[in-house]
């Protein structure tokens, strides 16, 4: 009688392994084709939409094989309407659709790209290359931490709920098999010998001797129990501490009217950057979006990107805004905290200092990672390229970083300079210099 | 079909499945195959799984304990993404020659689909794997997958000792010569586990003990040594050797100086599956038609027995014709001759043949025509032929005419293609044979071997290909792979291409090591 096997059950996954292969030969090929993806502006997809397609080179397996378009073939095909013996045909164009349809199976293997998905962990790892976070975990683990249950094999002593049932026979039978603990059979056996002869009446020496073993035998059974105190394990948890792993991230973002809908769209890639890579680092990220003209409010995404406002600009109100929910809702040492700013670099002159007192006392000692980011257009570039002329923020600004090493600040014109510079803020060496 | 037993209850209805179910109609299935077909089957072994699991089943060339390759990953992110677009569907099983024969059946089929796939690859393909004499002769059911296991293991524990790039080199330069490194001429040893971890030892042992003159840097000379003493002496080695040898990668895993024991080893492995899949190349039409033959014999007659509903019957058929149909040559769909098409039209002309002939057959089949055993004919013809005889052998007529079938001869040179031959009196035996003989190997397998090697000298390897018909080899490739024989090699190698008629040189591929 057949059965039917189910293995649907089975673990799946098991060409991984081929699979991880792959895309680690084809890296380089797949890095460029990623990069391409996010330099054609699709970085709302990145991470979604895994599709990847990359050149077949360095990845072709050759092997010898007839170059069809030469020589001599008699070909067998079916469907014969019109023709007949002898007649002449014109050579079908190459490749072409023409009235030869296409040419037989074996030629059609001129692959030129090879399309295919990669999932979202095997893109965002690629995507993420190289880039790490600096000082990734609390640098003062206070009260906060988190702990874990972890196996930490067997001791003598603990609560019943946490026997090892196996291990305790283990050892048990161990120690029955060298004290020598007679077993039932032997007992049972012995038992019915001296009942046999009982029966028969006669109190021989046979009989004597068997009774003075079988009481030998059931002492030692009382001496070497089966199961003793000493064999009994049980499992081991120890707490381990557990790094915090939640981060909270704070999108700053200049709305006034300087800031013109290139410069936003600007901002938001670099913003959606940022949340991706910590994504990948975090178990939980949670995001703040706080927007300001003169005036500063902790918004949604939807409307922090796409509402519009007017007025003037007066940094500081956002930094305001971002210590108050820092100190209502994140309170510090549970939480690993980033931040990123987006500017023009346009502010009112009177509010550097209060921008320079927040930044230095409430903000930077608390974050893990504040990256300024300054976007403006091609001609505002052509301006401040002089290192005389900077937008106000930015001379503020760069006054921090001499004294911040988790401040960052960089320029941003063109949606390509967007992964570059993100790049570079967050780079394995940059993070090794923090 | 004959129709004499009273009506049945149907086995199923609807299109769900069960456990329950699928054992009734194999049960049924059995029967028919047993009783009404006489087939000769492998014990079964079907296995349900999922999409996923097909998928990765497929990346390992069907093969379950497949060895690790960035190869089979490829072929399975690409298969994957296909399907998930929906520009591809999975196939419904996939079944696997060993003994007992494993089918794998996908969760998603339909009741009738899993009817249709126990009567197609648990009795059509399990009998022809069990009955061709290809695959009796050069396969070896009961051992295969005791090797996979052992190849998987073993390749897996040379990337740990020495390893994971190091093997995937020499996989890749492997796997270019896959398709030359097959025995054609004398049948392989029978595989087995167990001999074979011997053998690895024994060849370990042979290493440390014997010395190789071949390879031996100073030649010995002798005093009054000449040049034609020497070439003498080379004309010895090379009959030493058994050149010319058409099996690349066994000779370069005998005599390759370059290699270690292990590196060998994988190159056995490499070759030995490779000879595995030999048989299948070569049977393509006759497995199918054959599988389809008996898919629609078994489900005819549980119809006619009454054990499946008109429902089910009708799914069946709709399937069916998809799976057996053939575009024209100017069809969109056009993608070469169908062999599941090809196979089950013969399969069935044969039976056709057997019990209700014309005068034409008469004529063309004098042995089989109106003989009324048209089940043990077939049986034989699996048994006894493969894709190029069984088509030169059965290819009738009729056929030839329902698939208006033409030949055309393609002559590069020439601007124009010419219409050699078509369904008529005087064509019926040229496409015949015209079709049998694009089935055979060499229509398939480039004619390449070792022809020379270089003893005394550069110890360079020298290949010849043998250009038949003007059709040359592909030359970029070419030169790729022979790349890949240099890396096995470890010196300088070349390729040459002879025209097998005038011994006119064609073309050189010479790969030098600086």
């Amino acid at each position: 009688m057949m059965h039917f096997i189910d293995r649907r059950l089975n673990p799946k996954g098991k060409s991984l392994t081929n699979r991880q292969r792959f895309i680690r030969r084809a890296r380089t090929q797949i890095r460029k084709a990623v990069k391409e993806a996010i330099n054609d502006g699709k970085v709302a997809d990145v991470g979604h939409k895994g599709r990847i397609s990359i050149p077949t080179k360095g990845l072709n397996e050759p092997r010898f094989r007839y170059d069809y378009s030469k020589g001599k073939h008699d070909r067998i095909l079916p469907g014969n309407k019109e023709f007949s013996t002898g007649d002449q045909i014109k050579r079908p164009p190459k490749g072409g659709e023409g009235q030869g349809g296409k040419k037989a199976s074996e030629e059609g293997e001129g692959e030129d790209s090879f399309q295919f998905s990669l999932s979202r962990e095997e893109f965002l790892e690629v995507f993420f290359e190289d880039l790490e976070l600096p000082d990734l975990i609390k640098t003062s683990l206070k009260e906060e931490v988190d702990f874990e249950k972890q196996r930490a094999g067997y001791v003598r002593s603990g609560s019943p709920s946490n026997m090892d049932l196996k291990r305790t026979m283990r050892h048990s039978l161990a120690r029955r098999i060298s004290m020598k603990r007679p077993g039932n059979d032997e007992l049972d056996e012995l038992r019915a010998e001296i009942l046999a002869l009982e029966a028969k009446g006669r109190k021989t020496q046979k009989l004597k001797d068997m009774q003075e073993k079988l009481e030998l035998l059931e002492n030692r059974r009382r001496f070497v129990p089966y199961i003793d105190p000493l064999d009994v394990r049980y499992k081991s948890f120890i707490k381990i501490p557990k790094p915090n792993t939640h981060a909270v991230m704070f999108c700053l973002m200049d709305v006034s009217g300087s800031m013109s809908e290139g410069m936003k769209d600007l901002a938001k890639r670099f913003f959606m950057l940022l949340h991706l890579f910590l994504s990948t680092q975090y178990e939980r990220v949670e995001l703040v979006f706080i927007r300001h003209t003169h005036l500063a409010k902790e918004v949604d995404e939807e409307t922090f990107f796409y509402s519009r406002e007017t007025g003037g600009t007066i940094v500081s109100s956002a930094l305001e805004e971002m210590k108050t929910v820092l100190e209502d809702r994140y309170p510090q040492g549970e939480w690993n905290i980033y931040a990123a700013q987006a500017s023009d670099g346009d502010n009112f002159a009177s509010d550097r200092e209060k921008c320079l007192g927040l930044m230095n006392e409430a903000i930077l000692p608390f974050c893990q990672y504040f990256a300024y980011i300054e976007v403006m257009d091609e001609q505002e570039l052509e301006i401040f390229k002089d290192e005389q002329n900077m937008t106000d923020l930015w001379r503020i600004y760069a006054q921090l970083t001499e004294s911040f090493e988790n401040f960052a600040m960089r320029r941003v014109v063109k949606p390509n300079d967007i992964f570059p510079v993100f790049k570079d803020l967050f780079s394995k060496e940059q993070a090794k210099k923090a | 079909m004959v129709q004499t037993q009273p009506k049945q209850q149907p086995l199923y209805e609807g299109a769900e499945w069960t456990f329950k179910k699928l054992d009734l109609v194999f049960d049924a299935i059995e029967e028919i195959a047993k009783d009404e077909l006489g087939l000769d089957v492998y014990p079964n072994q079907i296995e349900v799984i999922t999409a996923e699991q097909m998928l990765d089943a497929y990346s390992g060339i069907g093969m379950p304990l497949m060895y690790n390759h960035w190869s089979f990953g490829k072929s399975f992110v690409r298969d994957e993404f296909y399907y998930r677009k929906g520009m591809r569907g999975l196939a419904y099983e996939i079944v696997i020659n060993s003994s007992p024969c494993i089918s794998y059946v996908m969760e998603e089929n339909s009741m009738t689909m899993q009817a249709l796939v126990i009567a197609h690859a648990a009795f059509g393909h399990n009998h022809f794997f069990k009955n061709n004499h290809l695959f009796r002769q050069w396969t070896d059911a009961e051992a295969i997958l005791d090797y996979m296991h052992f190849a998987r293991k073993y390749i897996g524990k040379c990337e740990e000792r020495y390893g994971v790039e190091a093997v995937e080199e020499l996989l890749d330069a492997a796997h270019a010569l896959r398709e030359n490194a097959v025995d054609r001429y004398s049948r392989p040893a029978k595989l087995s586990h167990e001999m074979e971890r011997q053998r690895m030892e024994a060849r370990q042992e042979h290493e440390r003990t014997s010395y190789r003159d071949i390879w031996r840097t100073l030649p010995e000379k002798s005093k009054d040594e000449d040049e034609k003493t020497k070439s003498e002496r080379q004309e010895q080695i090379i009959k030493k050797l058994g050149l010319p040898e058409a099996n690349l990668l066994y000779f370069l895993e005998k005599h390759s100086p370059a290699l270690q024991d292990w590196q060998r080893e994988i190159l056995r492995i490499v070759r030995n599956i490779a000879q595995y899949f030999y048989p299948q190349k070569q049977t393509k039409v006759m497995n199918e038609g054959c599988a389809c033959f008996c898919h629609y014999f078994i489900m005819n007659s549980l119809f006619d027995k009454g054990l499946i509903t008109e429902g089910s019957m009708l799914e069946f058929i709709d399937y069916h014709t998809r799976v057996v149909a053939q575009p024209d040559f100017d069809d969109p769909r056009w993608n070469g001759l169908n062999p599941y098409a090809l196979g089950f039209a013969m399969m069935q002309d044969i039976y056709r043949i057997c019990h209700s002939p014309t005068e034409e057959d008469r004529a063309w089949f004098p042995d089989i025509a109106g003989c009324g055993e048209g089940i043990s004919v077939l049986k034989d013809a699996w048994a006894n032929f493969r894709d190029e005889s069984f088509i030169l052998q059965f290819l009738s007529p009729k056929l030839i005419r329902d698939f208006r079938l033409f030949q055309i001869h393609d002559n590069s040179a020439l601007p124009h293609l010419k219409v050699e031959a078509i369904h008529n009196e005087q064509g019926y035996r040229k496409i015949r044979s015209a079709l049998a003989k694009s089935y055979t190997v060499s229509a398939m397998d480039l004619d390449i071997q070792v022809a020379d090697v270089e003893f005394d000298g550069d110890r360079a390897l020298t290949l010849r290909h043998m250009v038949h018909n003007d059709v040359p080899i592909e030359g970029k490739e070419a030169e790729e792979v022979m790349k890949r024989v240099a890396q096995l090699w470890g010196y300088d190698v070349g390729l040459y291409c002879e025209d097998a008629v005038n011994g006119k040189i064609l073309a050189t591929y010479d790969i030098t090591l600086s």
